[in-house]
């Protein structure tokens, strides 16, 4: 069949890094066009420069046998290109229907706006209400909104970027059917993804790359994910397993009835939630983005006085009152989710980030100086014990790849000897090498005792990982499974808030 | 207290108030956009010096208009270029555009300072301003373009991503404000106190600016709110001339008190504030190239 899209030696360069090199190849019409490649392996700029987003350094791009330059998005929107973005490009404050009219090149009636979308949304099962607020929709509405929004301008290419990094099972499988359906019904997809079981259930052909080069073009049906991911990533990477279950009943931390209840209807209240923590246990808190994970971490690190009813047991001590440094003292540690800008100040240097989270430890200061010398020693030994890349700790956190200054992170917690270690999307973006040392650092620390909490949307992290998973719906808790003989599909449900 | 003298003081709230409407409504739409130009008073000081000095040398009223107008463009644009091409400092570089207005309108009026001309009929203006508010009401809520707009000044990567000029639109904004406040400059030396005097305008930019967020950028609440600010204005020299002693700083202070406590206000909730102020205000906008 004849290609409708074909990259011809694509090159784009940021200072510093080679984003695409020589990126040359076919999509087929009216199929499924997975690219798959790790974070950073040039997947997000290659279709930026086909959305006329970024122009590229190099290359050409032929459409329909046609040579195009792509210099803006509205033109590519005129060459039938639409795409849905992985951060949706929405407006929080306009309504449904506004968000509609921004997404469309013509000018278009209200009326007209509504039977076309009504159309759409019959023929392809989307539920929208046009008056509503974005700010009221759930991630997976406003994914709707956007792929609606791109469907109304008859797109004949349709690009989606990550498009399930933020939906449950249940409606991914629904995302799934559609886009089955769109292809059916006449449309080319490009699907963007880092996991391996989508792009086997899901893609007609396959596109690997890896450090901004293609790889391999692959049909899909040839494949399985263990050879698609070994492509991938150029190595085989050991997945450790947690096995040993937890033989402690010494309780760490109990959390009963803990709710709150804010007015803000852009934060989720949680709703009683209880759980005891045991000596040596990592346990995982799953479910989708917005479900209330932001605010049970508010709670439990206490940085910003949110509040909350219920009651905080660390070993016995009530520490609702205590803020995050006296809670830091008695030996809690933490990783927030933002990796700059709040675990790390991206402008300085690797040890004055070690005081950052270790100002509770008289250690590190004569008097009220500061000891450098043990800050650069502390510093010197997480780089060690830690494999972070990076020349000495006196480089910019800023400077540090997300994989390498995460582990500069954690290594940190780790290594003040903390008993409790709360941790939020510990790898979310970063290398699978990264990944994988983060993971195993995690199991090793719950061998020699210490808890581990670990608030997460990457359900297979979790499973890897955790002794025990439970999931946040809408602010309340599911009981806990066990990892060791658990259910894969009473997990999804519990994820789209069916609780038993 | 008779009906004549509350017809006189209406009156002269109507004629002292339109420039406080006129420069209000330009800023807003400006930070509709998602621009801040705190560079009101000194806009209005050279829109009112240049219509002044044009009055002068040409006696033609509509080339007056035309050249105050004119330096409004100039003046917003290079502040536009600056923050949108440049990328500085939109805070900076609107106080700056303010410091630069003032010595400017002070340097060329210099020798026009007590020149007596025959002022305008304030009324034209005063209905103009009316039906100003109307334009930018309807236009933000009901066209394509006041969405466009709103969608820039909410999430300029998003407007940028869907295909929108985020930098143009912002330059017609900008613009629109230079123009507006040149407008209200224009107003103050040539309708209601017809000449030229250093500093003329007498901070009515910064009210102005306060306007906007008192109204929570909404048009039709900037218009009752300028209505306010002016008839508190006018009370003070009234409520003297009854022989009330409070002292006039007391009433000069209040624009501002208000303001602090609708500001106040705002951010106490923070749906509120998501709601009313424009999400990407005084950020600057990098394309990722």
């Amino acid at each position: 069949m004849q290609p409708i899209v074909e990259f011809q030696n694509i090159c784009k360069e940021y200072p510093g890094v080679v984003a695409n090199n020589n990126v040359s190849f076919k999509i087929i019409r009216q199929s499924i066009h997975a690219i798959l490649g790790e974070n950073g392996a040039g997947k997000s700029t290659l279709v930026k420069i086909l959305y006329g987003h970024v122009k590229p350094d190099k290359g050409q791009i032929i459409i329909n046998s046609d040579l195009v330059t792509i210099n803006s998005p509205t033109m590519a929107q005129t060459l039938g290109i639409n795409m849905v973005f992985q951060h949706f490009s929405l407006f929080e404050s306009l309504t449904v229907a506004e968000n509609l009219i921004l997404g469309m090149s013509e000018k278009i009636s209200l009326s007209k706006l509504k039977s076309n979308s009504e159309t759409i949304c019959n023929k392809y099962g989307f539920n929208l209400n046009l008056n509503s607020p974005i700010s009221s929709l759930s991630v997976g509405q406003r994914q709707s909104v956007e792929i609606v929004r791109s469907l109304l301008n008859n797109p004949k290419i349709l690009i989606m970027d990550e498009p399930t990094s933020v939906l449950t099972p249940d409606e991914i499988n629904k995302l799934f059917k559609i886009i089955k359906k769109l292809v059916a019904d006449g449309l080319t997809v490009i699907f963007i993804s880092h996991k391996l079981d989508e792009i086997i259930n899901l893609s007609d052909h396959v596109t690997i790359m890896r450090n901004g080069e293609v790889i391999s073009n692959l049909t899909t049906k040839n494949e399985d994910p263990e050879s698609l991911g070994y492509k991938m990533l150029g190595y085989k990477v050991t997945k450790t397993k947690q096995i040993n279950n937890v033989n402690y009943s010494e309780n760490v931390l109990s959390l009963s009835n803990l709710s709150s209840f804010s007015q803000d209807p852009f934060t989720t209240n949680l709703n009683k939630i209880n759980f005891n923590l045991k000596k040596g246990q990592i346990f995982g808190i799953a479910g989708v983005a917005g479900n209330g994970q932001k605010e049970l971490m508010e709670i439990l690190l206490n940085e910003n006085d949110f509040e909350f009813n219920g009651d905080i047991i660390f070993k016995n001590i009530n520490i609702n009152k205590l803020s995050t440094f006296q809670r830091k003292s008695l030996s809690i540690s933490y990783v927030t989710e933002q990796r700059l800008g709040h675990s790390a100040v991206p402008e300085m240097s690797l040890s004055e980030n070690i005081l950052l989270s270790m100002n509770h430890k008289t250690e590190f200061k004569k008097g009220d100086f500061i000891n450098f010398d043990r800050i650069n020693s502390y510093a010197n030994d997480v780089i060690k014990n830690f494999n972070v890349d990076t020349p000495s700790f006196n480089v910019k956190a800023g400077k540090l790849s997300g994989g390498n200054l995460q582990k500069f992170i954690i290594g940190r917690e780790i290594m003040s000897d903390p008993e409790l270690l709360i941790l939020s999307q510990p790898t979310w973006g970063i290398d699978a090498g990264s990944e994988a040392f983060i993971k195993k650092s995690l199991i090793e620390l719950s061998h020699r005792g210490v808890s581990i909490i670990i608030i997460s949307h990457d359900l297979d992290e979790l499973l890897e990982v955790c002794h025990n998973i439970s999931v946040l719906y809408e602010g309340s808790l599911s009981k806990s499974l066990n990892v060791e003989n658990i259910d894969i599909t009473k997990l999804g449900k519990y994820m789209g808030g069916l609780f038993d | 207290m008779n009906i004549d003298l509350v017809i006189g003081i209406l009156n002269i709230v109507l004629i002292s108030t339109t420039p406080l409407v006129l420069a209000g409504i330009g800023e807003l739409v400006t930070e509709k956009s998602g621009v801040l130009n705190l560079g009101l008073e000194g806009l209005m000081l050279v829109g009112a010096v240049t219509g002044f000095i044009t009055l002068v040398l040409t006696g033609n009223y509509f080339y007056s208009l035309f050249f105050s107008i004119i330096s409004g463009v100039i003046l917003s644009g290079i502040f536009a270029f600056l923050v949108l091409n440049l990328m500085t400092n939109q805070i900076a570089t609107g106080l700056a555009l303010t410091i630069f207005g003032i010595g400017l309108s002070a340097m060329l009026g210099k020798k026009f300072s007590g020149t007596p001309i025959e002022g305008l009929n304030p009324y034209y203006f005063i209905v103009i301003s009316f039906l100003l508010v109307l334009m930018v009401s309807y236009f933000l809520s009901k066209t394509k373009s006041g969405l466009i707009v709103r969608a820039v000044g909410e999430n300029h990567n998003s407007a940028y991503a869907l295909g929108y000029n985020v930098i143009k639109t912002r330059y017609m904004t900008i613009i629109f404000g230079g123009v507006m406040s040149s407008l209200a400059g224009f107003y103050i030396s040539i309708c209601y106190a017809p000449m030229w005097q250093e500093g003329m305008t007498a901070g009515r930019g910064w009210i102005a600016l306060a306007l906007v967020v008192f109204a929570t950028w909404k048009p039709w609440r900037l218009l009752v709110g300028a209505y306010i600010f002016g008839g508190v204005a006018i009370m003070q020299m009234n409520l003297q001339a009854i022989g009330v002693k409070l002292p006039g700083q007391f009433f000069n202070m209040m624009p501002y008190l208000a303001t602090i406590l609708v500001l106040v206000f705002i951010s106490s909730n923070k749906l509120r504030l998501k709601l009313s102020a424009p999400a990407s205000l005084n950020i600057p906008f990098e394309k990722n190239q």
